[in-house]
This record gives C-alpha cells, structure tokens and sequence, in this order.
C-alpha cells in the first residue's frame, strides 16, 4: 500500500467572501480536482468555506526552524517601526 | 476514548532527558516547561515523537473503527430524520480520523505505515468499539455516553503541546457536540414511546455503562506512562479524574431521561463532592484491549476488506492522474 499512497495536499479555506485563504489541514488525493472535491467533503461540512485552494504538499518551501532566531530576532529591538513609539502632544488628537 | 493508547503497554522509549542533556534537548525541555507549542518541523525528542505517533495514530484508527458499530444502523434507521443524522455523523468520524492521520504524518511516518499498522493487529484503538450494536437504542446510548465520555477525554487534547494534534482536536471537539445531543435526543424521543422502547434504552445502557467507564484507561496508580505524558504537555488530566468528571455529569442526564446507570454502588458522596461508583472489571477491559472483545476479530476483518476492495479505485485515480499528466506534457511540447 506504501508504495501506491496519494500525494499529499494542503488545504486553504476562505471563510468568508472578503477573507483571505487560511490553511486548514491536509489530505490525500490523486490529482488536483479530486483534491478540491475531497478538500470540500472534509473541510467545510458546515459551511466552513465559500473557496478551496489546493497546493501540493511537496511545493511549499519553509524556512527552517533552527533560523528562527537570525531571522526573527533582529524585528525585537526596532520598536521605532511601531506607531506608539512616537508620543506626540495631546493636542495632535487622533493621528 | 481515545488517549487509551498512552496507558497500554508497549515498548516505550526511555526518555532521552535521563542521559546526557544536549542544547536541543534542553531547548525543547524548556519549551515544554514554558508550556509553548511543538510544531512539525522544531527538533523533538526522539522518545515524545514516538509517543505522539503511537497516541494520534490510534485515536485515528478509533474514529476509522468507530465508523463501524454505527455504520450497522444507517439502513436501519426508524426515520429518514434519523437516517440522514446518523450518516452525518458517520461522515464526522471519517472525518475526524482524516485530521487525525494527516495531524501524524507531520510527525514523519506515512498513511500507508499507520493503516498497516492497524490492519496486522499491532497498533490498537479504543476498546468500546468492540462491542456489538444490538439495537436501534445503542446508536442513541453511543452518541449519549461513548461520545459524552469522548467529549470529556478531547477537551483536554485541545491545549496538547504538539500543534497539530490540538488544533484537530479543536476541530473536532466543535463537532463533536453535535454527537452527544443528537444520540440523547434519540433516546429522549424511545423514552416518551412505548414500555418496549423504553426497556430497550434502559437495555442498552446496561450494556454499555461499564465498557464506556473503561474508556478512560486504567487507573492511575495502574497507569504506567501518565507522569511522562503529562509533563510532555500530551495528556493534561489523569484517568480517574476524567472517569470522575464524567460519572458526575452523566448521573443527572440519567435521571432526566428516566434511565438507571447499573451501579448499585452509584451514590452521592457529601464529603468528596463526588458521585461514588463501583468497581470496574479490569479483566474485562485488558481482554478487549488484547483482542478477545465481543467484536474485534470482526472489526478488524471489515477494515481490512474495506481497504482491500478498495485498492483498485485507488489505484485506478493515481493511473488516470499520471495519464493526464503525460496528456498534457504532450500537448504543451
């Protein structure tokens, strides 16, 4: 059975008409369309979902856990990118 | 049920964090210790992956097995309402189980290596799923206390430290309220019947009451893995405490649906706050686990016959998909 298994795909769902796609889980399937009609079965039995996008597991391209720190790291100390940052008198009202 | 997986026996390997501690080992035991989440791709320690396979595999196997006690009825059904219920939620379990599989293969091993699993005996599912579904009133008493008793052991899975695994468990446990209420309601509409209906649901619930109290593994003083699954942040809440929680909330249902729980020694506790119970009959419980149930050699044979039958439609999907495939590169050339 191994050896004959289907790809693997993952599954993004829009919620809601004006949401963005969200992952959602994973399935097998043959090909892309049988992908989508499973993906349809599976994930939005209760109107979970009003758009499915399909993508084979095998093309995402991930950065790696162990980077975490070279990568994320360096946005901790630029608190100036944030807008509380800036403490403008009161008279400025909203901005 | 579904976490009876963590207390069976089987080879358990030695949690590394007794031997040397390397930087990753104790990054990860710090992770834990700050109850952070585990996710698909962080270093883990070799001994918390196994477990987790061994854990979300069977409680996969589980929701797959589940299908089939109710899977009987669905032809069966008194009323098109309750057929078009039951195969709803037969459809939730299957679901349930995909989740599942997919929440174990971000762990590094493949469907197919779990599904064999099942198939040749050496991986388990729950026991409850051994027993037969004599009656129309069983489909009713599964969804009342087999998912009830499922509810209360899921919830806790909910904030389990691996990522996958607790968000296919809030998945789940969403959807698997819809379970318990509808079996309930089943038994409500048998309990305004005839005295026949009635003595069929008290029947059922006979039956089931110690089997579904069994569903919360062991002991704890018997239960040999619970101390290193919960400080992995695996399991949150000991057996006894879930089996207690669950009688406490199960003995006014009872009373409302005008049902009694076979329990003679079934009484309220003033003192610990608690409804007070029998003993469970253990022999009983570790004969199901190992294979000698009502049911399992059947269970086990419909899974395998179901995966045998269908290998061709499998099969048949991947040659067509590479057949297009090539019809496709041609015309592109």
């Amino acid at each position: 059975m191994a050896q004959n298994e289907w790809p693997l795909w993952e599954v993004f769902i829009r919620s809601k008409q004006g949401l963005e796609h969200k992952h959602c889980g994973s399935l097998h399937a043959a090909d892309a369309k049988q992908a989508v009609q499973m993906a349809r079965d599976v994930y939005t039995r209760r109107q979970e979902g009003v758009s499915i996008w399909v993508v084979p597991s095998a093309a995402i391209t991930a950065s790696n856990p162990d980077d975490r720190a070279e990568l994320f790291d360096p946005m901790a100390d630029k608190i100036y990118r944030h807008p509380t940052f800036y403490e403008l008198p009161d008279e400025v009202k909203h901005m | 049920m579904y976490t009876q997986a963590i207390d069976l026996p089987g080879k358990e390997p030695k949690p590394e964090s007794a031997g040397e501690q390397t930087p990753d080992q104790t990054r990860f035991d710090a992770k834990l210790a700050a109850d952070e989440k585990i996710e698909p791709r962080d270093w883990m320690a070799e001994a918390y992956r196994k477990t987790l396979v061994r854990q979300i595999s069977q409680h996969a196997h589980s929701e797959i097995v589940g299908m089939l006690p109710e899977g009987n009825w669905i032809t069966r059904a008194p009323s098109l309402k309750r057929k078009t219920i039951l195969l709803a939620k037969v459809q939730d379990e299957a679901g349930h189980g995909l989740y599942l599989y997919a929440a174990a293969e971000t762990l590094g091993v493949s469907r197919g290596e779990l599904v064999d699993a099942l198939h040749s005996g050496k991986a388990k599912y729950s026991s409850i799923f051994n027993y037969p579904t004599l009656t129309w009133a069983d489909i009713g008493v599964i969804g009342w206390l087999v998912d009830g008793a499922a509810i209360m052991n899921q919830i806790p899975l909910c904030r389990c430290s691996y990522g996958p695994y607790a968000r296919a468990m809030i998945r789940i446990c969403k959807e698997e309220s819809f379970h318990m209420r509808q079996g309930y309601d089943a038994l409500l509409a048998m309990m305004r019947g005839t005295p026949a209906q009635r003595a069929m649901v008290q029947d059922a619930v006979n039956r089931w009451w110690w089997p579904v109290l069994m569903m919360f593994g062991p002991h704890d003083r018997d239960s040999q893995h619970t101390g290193q699954a919960m400080k992995w942040g695996i399991k949150r809440i000991s057996n006894d405490d879930l089996r207690q929680k669950f009688v406490d909330a199960t003995v006014p249902q009872a009373e409302l649906l005008g049902v009694k729980l076979p329990d003679p020694a079934l009484k309220w506790n003033a003192e610990r706050g608690h409804f007070d119970f029998g003993a469970i009959d253990w022999e009983e419980f570790w004969r199901v686990v190992n294979g000698d149930g009502p049911c399992n050699r059947e269970r086990l044979a419909t899974r395998v016959r179901a995966c045998d039958e269908g290998r061709w439609v499998r099969d048949a999907a991947l040659a067509y998909a590479a057949k297009r495939r090539a019809r496709e590169a041609k015309q592109a050339a």
